[in-house]
């Protein structure tokens, strides 16, 4: 029995999948987002461990809310850090009949050795996944989150190929990943993909700054205000094809 | 069949009068969505313009606009009034209850010295000769009521161990079927009557023989006094209505005679939506109205329920805030047959909402059910979004026990229409009486004459101990909650003997089947509080704090204990108990004219009057804070998100509170969702979880708490106006709260997004 590193539980997500969710938020990250609004997820350990069964029997008590489309959904953190968790809780809610989503901005996926395998199980178990794509060019990228995105786009690649439903979704951060060029390669890239059931666009906002402050980091985005309503709207039209 | 009853099918209804088999034989379901529904027209536009400036004058004045001072309410003791004398002739439906629109009418009937002080609040007085007349030459139900108290009941009253009770004002909550007269006409109701009268008793004459035939006789007298008042208006309504104009005028008029007659604390509309669908639908076939018009009679018909007004007291006003009439009206449900009874008219009653904007009357009830067409669901979750001003109730807990021709005849309580009242009871305090078990009958906050503190309960041995132990708080809560209910059951059983001897309600009783079912209506305030503290004395260990005289005044808790909203097994249980025990210590005493008890957990607004009167409780709550309301969780103690809150009070068994379980809960809009679309899906999931687990009530609020501390500052912004919340089984426009009571509401509101 393999136990969760559990941040935190929130029964009533409404904007994490389809349906109403029950939201589990694993801990752990190796990105370092300068936008992160859970910066205290980065830490893989946690005091709070569960099993599978324990966090499946807590969220069905929800199970009522959930209607014809809802279910768990896995966040983070970086969920796919607890891979071997994630196999087992997915399993045995399928077994529950329980509609699966994991939230993931793909990180650790490789194609290579072992891990692909587990990924490839864990897919038999996944109904959806919700992944951001931070930015579409590389070297931003890196200057955005502090890893190159190559291994990311490889499972965009891999997961239109397994025809595994996604959605996709790009925070809004003014000066950092709301040019336009930037956004119609975005949109270029969305477009070899086969798989995309929803295209949403985050705006940025600078709620989770205080806890860097209490992790006693700088928060890297001072000053930067959320994106007006113009822009939100301009670059929703430009990653749904409206604007080319 | 008559011409006024063309093309509609026939039934037992056409012989006897049977308004349910009528609409089970005659409605048409709809499973559409909103895309039918009209504008509101440039005639609605005017009237509602007119009606809102006259509100925005009342606010001005204080809250009254005016106030009758020389003419007793009665059906016909006034002409014809309107909205205003020019336009009048754009009324679709007409009728006010004195000649002047928000003109409050004097109705002395329940308490002279009342319905004085009420006038006087607001800087009128009332012509002296009433003083006489309803002090010497008439007796009042408040008066009659004084008469019969015991000492006791006072020193209850006066402790707030009971309270709000309807011995100052009419106990309301009977819901005449208001739709008869529309479908039968008056003449066929007084025919029906009259041989009610012939066949009552057998010529001994029993109290109750001479009661019921001296009752039926004024139920003939208040029909006939019905036509005369449409006759003022120009309508006669002898016979049934031959169109869906004169249905919903015919209708309404049945109501105004009800709120001409009686200023009960509700006086609901009842279920007429589908009813007046039938008639609407007719029209629609036969080409004589377009959906423009339709929509157009129900909008007026509604604007004429969001003007009812009542004179009250200040005192009246600190229960039950914000002017509240409670003219609840419902929309939805599902028949015995199983199929749906949702019909275009409930889109329309809903859109009134969208037409004329939010408003806290008439209180717009949802039957809900998860089996209701998706569409309506979403459009119902649409306008809760948009306007937080409709509430909803589980019909699949209710239908089984009400059948499916139920009114809401307060906030939440059912009533089967035209068939059944209600005999309202307000509530008794069952933390306070939690306090008295610990105390010894004696009050933690009334002194007496000679300033010790008041001895209201039973002078039962105190707990002496310096920490409370949980088998001998449990076994003294016992013996003080079996004292309670026998005295509160008897204050009951005097005040509505009272009542139907000085205020009876002949016009609502009229429509009503003769042979009446009566339900005795109990109720609970303090519940969360009761259950957490005894939560906190099992689970924790919790310290009695004492004043000079031994008493308990406050408690101090050690260690952690689970509550009430957390969907926590330990603490729900006693919930659950809680409620058990007290319904099953009202049931063993004799309730008036054999009715069947019931009871609620349901405060209204009086959460804040009741907890004013209470000290500390051992669950941490501090001395006169506000209770939560209904059967809401403490403030602060909901850790652990809406759903989980919902679990708890859905865990409270219906059947145990036939009167009603009132949960009232307010979402951001951004936690249910990004888009409109979204929101109004992540409502319905929510509704659709809540009472799928057999849950009763849900007041749905959706905003955030910035706009409420900004409404508060700035209530003058004109986007406040008619900013409507729902508060304990109701809505109130904010502004119109106290700022106490807004404080309230603002604390209350936990499920901010993260």
């Amino acid at each position: 029995m393999t136990l969760a590193n559990v941040h935190s539980i929130e029964t009533f997500g409404s904007v994490d999948g389809p349906g109403l969710r029950y939201i589990l938020f694993l801990k752990g990250c190796r990105l370092r987002c300068a936008f992160c609004h859970n910066a205290d997820t980065w830490d893989l350990n946690s005091d709070d461990q569960r099993s599978a069964d324990q966090i499946l029997d807590h969220a069905e008590r929800y199970r009522s809310y959930w209607g014809s489309e809802g279910g768990i959904t896995v966040s983070g953190g970086e969920p796919l850090l607890q891979i071997d968790f994630l196999i087992e809780l997915f399993k045995k809610a399928k077994q529950r009949n329980i509609n699966t989503c994991i939230d993931t901005a793909g990180e650790p996926f490789t194609k290579e050795g072992e891990w692909f395998t587990k990924f490839e199980e864990l897919m038999h178990y996944t109904d959806i996944l919700l992944v951001d794509i931070k930015h579409i060019d590389r070297n931003r990228h890196i200057r955005l989150t502090g890893k190159p995105s190559d291994n990311i786009l490889e499972m965009f690649q891999y997961l239109s190929a397994i025809n595994k439903p996604i959605w996709i979704r790009q925070v809004l951060v003014p000066g950092w990943t709301d040019d336009i060029e930037d956004l119609k390669k975005t949109r270029a890239f969305i477009e070899t993909l086969s798989n995309v059931k929803k295209i949403e666009i985050l705006p940025y906002h600078n709620m989770g700054a205080y806890k860097w402050e209490k992790l006693g980091m700088k928060y890297p985005l001072e000053g930067v205000e959320a994106p007006d309503q113009e822009s939100i709207v301009l670059a929703d039209k430009v990653l749904h094809g409206e604007i080319r | 069949m008559k011409q006024e009853w063309r093309n509609f099918k026939g039934g037992h209804w056409v012989d006897d009068i049977n308004v349910r088999d009528f609409i089970q034989n005659n409605y048409t379901q709809y499973d559409g969505d909103e895309s039918f529904l009209a504008d509101a027209t440039e005639a609605t536009n005017t009237l509602w313009d007119k009606v809102q400036a006259l509100q925005k004058e009342e606010r001005a004045k204080g809250g009254v606009l005016e106030c009758e001072t020389e003419i007793v309410s009665s059906l016909t003791a006034y002409g014809p009034g309107y909205i205003d004398e020019a336009t009048k002739d754009l009324e679709k439906i007409v009728g006010l209850q004195t000649d002047k629109p928000l003109k409050r009418a004097f109705m002395p009937y329940g308490g002279i010295k009342m319905a004085q002080q009420a006038a006087e609040t607001y800087g009128y007085k009332v012509n002296e000769k009433f003083d006489k007349i309803f002090n010497e030459y008439h007796k009042t139900h408040n008066q009659a009521v004084f008469d019969a108290y015991t000492p006791e009941m006072k020193a209850a009253r006066h402790s707030h161990i009971v309270t709000g009770l309807p011995d100052t004002y009419g106990r309301g909550r009977i819901v005449g079927d208001y739709r008869r007269v529309a479908l039968y006409g008056i003449d066929r109701l007084i025919a029906g009557k009259q041989e009610d009268l012939n066949r009552c008793g057998h010529g001994d004459m029993s109290d109750d023989i001479i009661r019921q035939r001296e009752e039926i006789a004024e139920q003939i007298r208040a029909l006939k006094g019905m036509k005369e008042m449409a006759k003022i208006y120009g309508y006669d309504i002898s016979q049934p209505a031959k169109n869906a104009h004169e249905a919903i005028q015919w209708l309404y008029f049945g109501y105004l005679a009800a709120i001409k007659t009686q200023n009960g604390a509700a006086m609901s509309v009842g279920r007429i939506s589908t009813f007046l669908d039938i008639y609407i639908e007719r029209d629609l076939q036969e080409g004589t109205i377009t959906e423009q018009e339709a929509q157009e009679m129900i909008d007026h018909m509604t604007m004429k329920f969001r003007m009812v007004k009542f004179a009250r007291i200040p005192s009246y006003n600190a229960l039950f805030s914000g002017d509240p009439v409670w003219a609840t009206l419902e929309v939805g449900g599902l028949g015995q047959d199983g199929r749906h009874m949702v019909t275009k008219n409930d889109y329309r009653f809903l859109h009134t909402l969208e037409n004329m904007g939010p408003s806290p009357e008439p209180n717009l009830t949802v039957l809900y059910s998860k089996r209701l067409p998706e569409n309506f669901k979403e459009y119902a979750a649409k306008i809760s979004v948009k306007t937080s001003s409709i509430q909803y109730e589980n019909d699949d807990v209710m239908r089984p026990i009400w059948s499916d021709d139920y009114s809401i005849c307060c906030c939440v309580s059912a009533t089967q229409t035209g068939k059944e009242m209600q005999f309202f009871g307000a509530r008794a305090n069952l933390a306070k009486c939690l306090l008295y078990a610990i105390n010894g009958g004696k009050d933690e906050k009334f002194l007496d004459k000679q300033g010790n503190h008041m001895q209201v309960g039973p002078e039962y041995a105190p707990i002496t101990s310096e920490y409370l132990d949980y088998k001998e708080v449990m076994h003294k809560y016992d013996l003080m909650l079996d004292w309670l209910a026998g005295l509160y059951v008897n204050i009951l059983n005097l005040i509505q003997y009272m009542h139907d001897k000085y205020y009876y309600e002949a016009a609502e009783m009229a429509l009503i089947d003769t042979n009446v079912r009566r339900t005795f209506a109990t109720g609970i305030a303090g519940f969360s509080h009761v259950v957490d503290s005894l939560s906190a004395i099992k689970y924790a260990k919790v310290k009695t704090v004492r004043d000079e005289s031994g008493l308990v005044v406050d408690y101090k808790i050690e260690g952690d204990f689970p509550r009430y909203g957390n969907d926590d097994d330990r603490a729900d249980e006693i919930a659950v108990w809680l409620l058990k025990e007290f319904m099953h210590k009202i049931e063993k005493y004799h309730t008036y004219r054999n009715s069947e008890p019931t009871t609620s957990i349901l405060t209204i607004t009086s959460n804040v009057v009741y907890g004013k009167a209470t000290g500390a409780l051992p669950d941490g709550r501090e001395a006169y804070a506000p209770f939560s309301p209904g059967a809401n969780p403490a403030y602060g103690a909901e850790k652990n998100g809406l759903l989980a809150s919902l679990n708890s009070v859905a865990k409270v068994p219906y059947e145990y509170a036939l009167d009603g379980i009132s949960n009232t809960q307010t979402i951001s809009p951004s936690a249910l969702g990004h888009t409109e679309d979204e929101q109004k899906k992540q409502l319905v999931n929510v509704l659709d979880g809540y009472f799928s687990q057999g849950a009763h009530h849900l007041n749905v609020n959706v905003f955030g708490i910035d706009k409420l501390k900004d409404a508060m500052e700035h209530p003058e912004k004109p986007e406040y106006a008619n900013f409507t919340i729902r508060v304990s089984g109701y809505a109130v426009k904010f502004i119109d709260l106290t700022r106490e009571q807004q404080l309230d509401v603002i604390a209350r509101n936990a499920h901010e997004t993260l």
